[in-house]
């Protein structure tokens, strides 16, 4: 294991390109993300910048073709080094889809499952309990452990989604596009619970909206497609910056509403 | 809504800025006509005349809020809007300073008094031409005109003092004239605030295309004991 550089960022891209087939989708990305801190990436569709939000566990594995060149850094180590156990990263990086996607089973048990099957010792009630408290939904499941988790509502069952990434005391949380099917309010509260859980995890969202990027998020990565379609990251800094007085006019014109 | 239509809306917002614009040189041009042909009628028109300088100022107010409710602007466009309410205020308030002229010279009255109007015409002539200049500079995004206007504003000071002088003048030759040669320090004083409302608006062009909020150099004084 080697420190690439003296700050340990959450994750850090060298050169990454990701490839499928050989379409390269993505290249040259070269990103930082602060840990315990809320990153968005941007950009208009077919930028690659949910490709490249699922490089960073390696969910791009299922997908036959692609393969990834130059490196992604995970505390010090490429997560793609053949030595690395991909479910070993997917446990240490959650992820939360678009669409809620919870188990057909009980509330319970979506929380449950990720602790289970890996042989989890403690108690498994007060995991439950822990992750639903943090995941802002507790309040309102306490007494309905029991029933199947689609019972619930789009906003809830994206927050029993957290607390199942949550469950397996994950390090980074990958969002992509978290709250596009979901309503206003169960949006704010998506992105309420992102900041109280920036206390102790480090997110990445990916989000179509930008006044979500504008209001959730600490630092901006602004992705674009280049002329050969192989999305490339433009721009990276800080969202009050990068919303206020962009450094690019690609960025500008995009969060301007010129395209995309 | 699409781009061209929040662009169009801008234009109409910055329409209704130059017409403001052009109410204040006005209002403030009658005003000093007023006091050079000591006019009471005419200065009472300019002083009922502020109401409308101020509507217009809630009016475009009223039209950027809905923009950036609607809209969400952001980047350029948000800088745009946001200098577009401080430059709204700061022309509002020049057309206050052509206010307070006006009532100066109802309050003079008929009072026989030397006024120097030859300077105070200088000023104003001075002031509006830096007001309109600084409009078309933020009209057209021009930031080195913009950073090159506020260094006029030392003139305006110049002859602001000069002015003071001649008053005090006035009034150490002739003590019955303190009152109203006080009055007339009013005038200067008020020329004199315009020159600093168009170095805010300079600053707030800048602030338009570079995205920096800093103080023009030539406006950085200090005093010292």
């Amino acid at each position: 294991m080697t420190n690439q550089t003296d700050k340990q960022w959450a994750i850090e891209t060298q050169d990454l390109d990701i490839y499928y087939s050989d379409f390269r989708a993505v290249k040259n990305v070269s990103l930082k993300i602060e840990p315990k801190k809320i990153t968005s990436i941007i950009g208009p569709s077919g930028c690659g910048k949910s490709t490249v939000l699922r490089s960073f566990n390696r969910m791009n594995d299922f997908i036959p073709g692609s393969r990834v060149t130059g490196g992604i850094f995970f505390q010090g180590q490429n997560i793609y080094d053949p030595r690395i156990d991909p479910v070993q990263v997917r446990q240490r990086i959650g992820m939360v889809f678009q669409k809620p996607n919870p188990f057909p089973k009980s509330i319970y048990e979506n929380v449950a499952w990720g602790a289970r099957i890996n042989n989890y010792k403690e108690n498994l009630n007060d995991l439950v309990e822990e992750c639903l408290v943090k995941s802002a939904l507790w309040g309102e499941v306490k007494d309905l452990l029991q029933r199947p988790a689609l019972s619930l509502s789009g906003g809830q069952q994206q927050r029993l989604c957290i607390a199942r990434a949550l469950a397996v005391k994950p390090e980074i949380i990958l969002m992509d596009e978290p709250c596009s099917a979901l309503d206003p309010i169960a949006t704010l509260k998506i992105e309420d619970l992102m900041r109280e859980l920036s206390a102790q995890y480090t997110i990445i969202i990916v989000t179509h909206n930008m006044q979500q990027a504008g209001r959730a998020s600490d630092f901006t990565a602004y992705f674009t497609m280049d002329t050969d379609r192989a999305g490339s990251m433009i721009e990276y800094g800080v969202t009050s910056q990068v919303f206020t007085n962009p450094t690019h006019k690609s960025t500008e014109d995009y969060i301007s509403g010129r395209f995309g | 809504m699409s781009r061209e239509n929040l662009m169009l809306q801008i234009h109409q917002i910055q329409d209704e800025m130059l017409v403001m614009g052009s109410l204040v040189e006005q209002a403030t041009m009658k005003s000093i006509e007023s006091l050079k042909k000591r006019d009471k009628k005419m200065a009472v028109e300019v002083y009922n005349a502020d109401r409308k300088i101020n509507e217009k100022r809630y009016a475009i107010e009223n039209s950027v809020l809905i923009l950036i409710a609607t809209q969400q602007p952001l980047a350029h466009d948000l800088r745009l809007l946001a200098a577009l309410l401080e430059v709204s205020a700061e022309i509002e308030r020049m057309g206050d300073y052509a206010k307070g002229i006006a009532k100066v010279v109802v309050n003079l009255g008929d009072f026989d008094i030397p006024v120097p109007i030859k300077e105070i015409d200088q000023m104003a002539t001075l002031a509006l031409s830096m007001l309109h200049r600084a409009l078309g500079a933020f009209i057209i995004e021009d930031g080195e005109t913009a950073k090159s206007i506020p260094a006029e504003d030392d003139k305006v000071d110049e002859m602001y003092n000069k002015v003071q002088r001649l008053l005090v003048n006035l009034m150490i030759e002739k003590p019955q004239n303190i009152d109203h040669a006080n009055l007339l320090m009013w005038v200067a004083h008020n020329l004199e605030r315009m020159g600093d409302r168009v170095s805010n608006i300079c600053e707030r062009t800048i602030f338009v295309t570079t995205g920096e909020l800093v103080e023009i150099e030539s406006k950085k004084k200090e005093i010292k004991l």
